[in-house]
């Protein structure tokens, strides 16, 4: 539906269809080819743009606003090198169902294909990381694609939509516009009804004596967690999330087993190799979580899911639910019976017992866990966390209980070194009144630096959790388990002063070395409202328990106590 | 087994892009491509002739149906549609074997585009097994260029006339 209004810019049309989606605050880096937009920017009154250091930035800091708020994450960049820049970023939204509309500017149409300054193909590029592109030859079809984008990007199964527009366009005079009101609002767009049936769903589930919901990023994107935890109640079963799901169900209920996969907890892991039916809740059988056909060898295998190309794409499965998690769940809840299940949950309670999560926390160096506990507990698990990748963010996985959706971000399926800082100031603009906490490595931390600028700029409270090893933790952890402690070019011979660095951009920071200064630590990085950065110095072999080694799966699983054996 | 795909698209700038990129991220490799624009301008048809067994082209029909730009994807049973092809060879001949040439032109149901002293242009259009058939038969002669389209297929209506 289009209607015909006075004649506007391309520019000045793109900014009224993001004002009249809903888009309160965008992310981005201006350039030649963008200035159009960015002019008629200048007169918005409704969106804040947030001016960030390095177009990565800007993606990843509209990830954390959307994977925080539900909402669309806006980005822009200009064309070329500014373009390229968001790469990474719409991979890893891509690999984790995250809806988010890059607007990039383009060269002039009558220079496009001459190679011409600041020109790359920046729609031939993304292609196969986009969920939909475009290139938008006439200000006449802008309102058109703009609707679809957006429709894309929320609709469905979540993903990165890219609009490159040519710096002509942005100029020219249209008088095509949309009628209907797009939207941004999460869970907007009309989802297609549940196929499959729910009945013969539910019988498998009641015919089960030991069942296990696992439950993924799905969960998190259908907001169907009030779902998820009456069924999971009502079926007495116990839930187990992905990496992803972290949140989707309260980490501290009693049905929970925590996370399962790689560095899932090994009661996690137990119940999987245990459970005679699985039940598969938007997650996508990851070759980190089940890397064999024989995952959940002893169960019927469920699976739930809006993109059918997830249906026996890794695993194959018994019982197949097409559709929205939230209404798909809806539809199975009445044929739901309650069943005597005090015989597995007491089995799960014993391997929760005497497999803990657990590590040696003697000695006076500070055990990250253990910091990561005292995090948890000092901020009641309400902050948003945000991570990097590698060992810090499995410890985080592990020690701080997720409760509530859209609190826990995470580059999971891309594993993205450098998101975590961006994401975090991507969620503390989205959620100004929550504590937001990244918790990054010096690794990770280092190649996003720069927008320690970004947060300086506007005054942002994003509290940094950084802690120190001198060593690609987790790239140092393979070494020594499986390259024999061959550490080939894992370890920082140079950090810089990160205190200092950080001071540098006017945020408050402090180092600890000892356990004894645990305390003041975590006081001093949690004082008040404003921005801070902890720089913890942690033991360099500290490891992440439990593991199971890449390539192996659930039988294979390392236990922190199993330690002594694997190393003789 | 060889499957071949009848794939409805719109027809945008980068939709072949897009389909055929799908095939080089998941490792699928296209035995044949061919596209052109149906009665309705605003779609075009594409078949995709690919090796794989079940699973495989299970799994491309459903990333293939995620793209916003595919319409409609048919598996097409061999048995239950026709799947033809066109080529163009050029050969050589010579004053010994003219006659054999133009025989086997006939019998094949040849057309002939061009005749020179030392050549034939000829036209050939069949089923993919055909058309490799008449390669086989002129190579003998010396094929100095070939041009082949690529499988193009459509259902019967009546299925069970087959």
């Amino acid at each position: 539906m289009t209607s015909t209004t006075e004649a506007i810019t391309g520019g000045r049309l793109m900014v009224e269809l993001l004002e009249e989606a809903g888009v309160e605050i965008v992310f981005g880096y201006p350039g030649g080819a963008i200035l159009p937009f960015y002019d008629e920017l200048y007169h918005s009154k409704k969106i804040k743009h947030i001016l960030v250091r390095h177009e990565q930035g800007a993606i990843h800091m509209a990830e954390g606003y959307a994977r925080s708020t539900g909402k669309l994450g806006v980005c822009i960049a200009t064309s070329g090198p500014g373009a390229t820049n968001l790469i990474t970023g719409l991979t890893d939204a891509k690999m984790d169902s995250i809806p988010i509309l890059a607007i990039t500017g383009q060269v002039s149409t009558d220079a496009i294909g001459t190679d011409a300054f600041q020109e790359a193909d920046i729609f031939g590029i993304t292609i196969p990381i986009t969920k939909y592109n475009a290139l938008i030859k006439k200000a006449d079809d802008l309102a058109r694609h703009f609707e679809e984008a957006i429709k894309i990007a929320m609709g469905g199964r979540p993903g990165p939509v890219l609009l490159d527009f040519p710096k002509d366009v942005q100029l020219e005079k249209t008088s095509v516009r949309k009628a209907s009101a797009l939207k941004i609002a999460p869970h907007h767009y009309e989802r297609p009804k549940v196929k499959g049936d729910p009945q013969e769903f539910a019988d498998a589930l009641n015919q089960a004596k030991r069942p296990l919901l696992y439950v993924g990023g799905g969960a998190i994107n259908s907001f169907a967690s009030a779902e998820i935890k009456a069924l999971a109640e009502k079926a007495n079963a116990p839930v187990t999330t992905t990496l992803m799901g972290l949140g989707a169900f309260p980490g501290t209920h009693t049905l929970s087993v925590g996370m399962l996969g790689m560095h899932g907890t090994a009661y996690a892991n137990k119940a999987v190799l245990e459970c005679d039916y699985i039940l598969n809740l938007g997650a996508r059988f990851d070759d980190r979580v089940a890397k064999y056909q024989d995952f959940a060898p002893n169960a019927v295998r469920a699976h739930v899911d809006i993109d059918a190309a997830e249906f026996n794409k890794r695993i194959n499965v018994d019982h197949i639910l097409h559709g929205d998690l939230k209404d798909a769940i809806r539809e199975i809840l009445p044929f739901v019976k309650g069943g005597d299940r005090t015989g597995w949950i007491s089995r799960i309670q014993t391997l929760k017992q005497n497999h803990p999560l657990d590590y040696d926390n003697s000695g006076e160096s500070i055990k990250p866990q253990d910091f990561l506990n005292r995090v948890y507990t000092k901020t009641k698990g309400e902050a948003i966390v945000s991570t990097d990748v590698g060992q810090h963010q499995m410890w985080a996985a592990q020690y701080y209980l997720f409760d509530k959706p859209n609190t826990w971000l995470t580059s999971g399926g891309l594993g993205t070194m450098g998101f975590g800082l961006p994401a975090a100031i991507g969620a503390k603009f989205g959620n100004p009144d929550k504590t937001v906490i990244c918790v990054t490595g010096d690794g990770s931390f280092q190649m996003c630096i720069q927008e320690l600028a970004t947060i300086a700029q506007s005054k942002l409270g994003v509290k940094i959790l950084l802690f120190n090893n001198n060593f690609l933790g987790m790239v140092r952890q393979w070494q020594e388990l499986f390259y024999e402690e061959r550490f080939s070019e894992s370890q920082w011979s140079y950090n810089p002063n990160f205190v200092k660095l950080a001071e540098a951009y006017d945020i408050p920071a402090m180092r600890i070395e000892k356990k004894s200064e645990i305390d003041k630590g975590v006081e001093f990085f949690l004082k008040d409202s404003g921005s801070a950065l902890i720089e913890v110095m942690i033991p360099a072999e500290e490891k992440v328990f439990p593991m199971i080694p890449a390539g192996k799966s659930q039988q294979d699983l390392i236990e922190f106590k199993d330690l002594g054996k694997l190393k003789k | 087994m060889k499957h071949t795909l009848s794939i409805l698209v719109n027809n945008h700038p980068g939709v072949m892009s897009h389909v055929s990129g799908l095939f080089t991220r998941r490792g699928y490799n296209i035995d044949s491509i061919a596209v052109g624009v149906t009665d309705n301008p605003e779609v075009s048809s594409m078949t995709i002739v690919l090796n794989g067994d079940d699973f495989v082209v299970g799994q491309v029909k459903n990333q293939l149906l995620k793209l916003p730009d595919v319409l409609r994807v048919q598996d097409m049973a061999y048995a239950s549609s026709v799947q033809r092809e066109l080529v163009l060879v050029s050969f050589s001949i010579s004053e010994n074997n003219r006659s054999e040439a133009l025989t086997i032109c006939n019998g094949f149901d040849v057309k002939i585009l061009e005749m020179t002293e030392d050549s034939l242009l000829i036209e050939f259009s069949g089923n993919s097994r055909q058309v490799s058939n008449i390669i086989a038969v002129l190579k003998p002669f010396g094929i100095r260029e070939i041009s082949r389209t690529g499988q193009i297929a459509i259902a019967y209506r009546n299925q069970n006339a087959v």
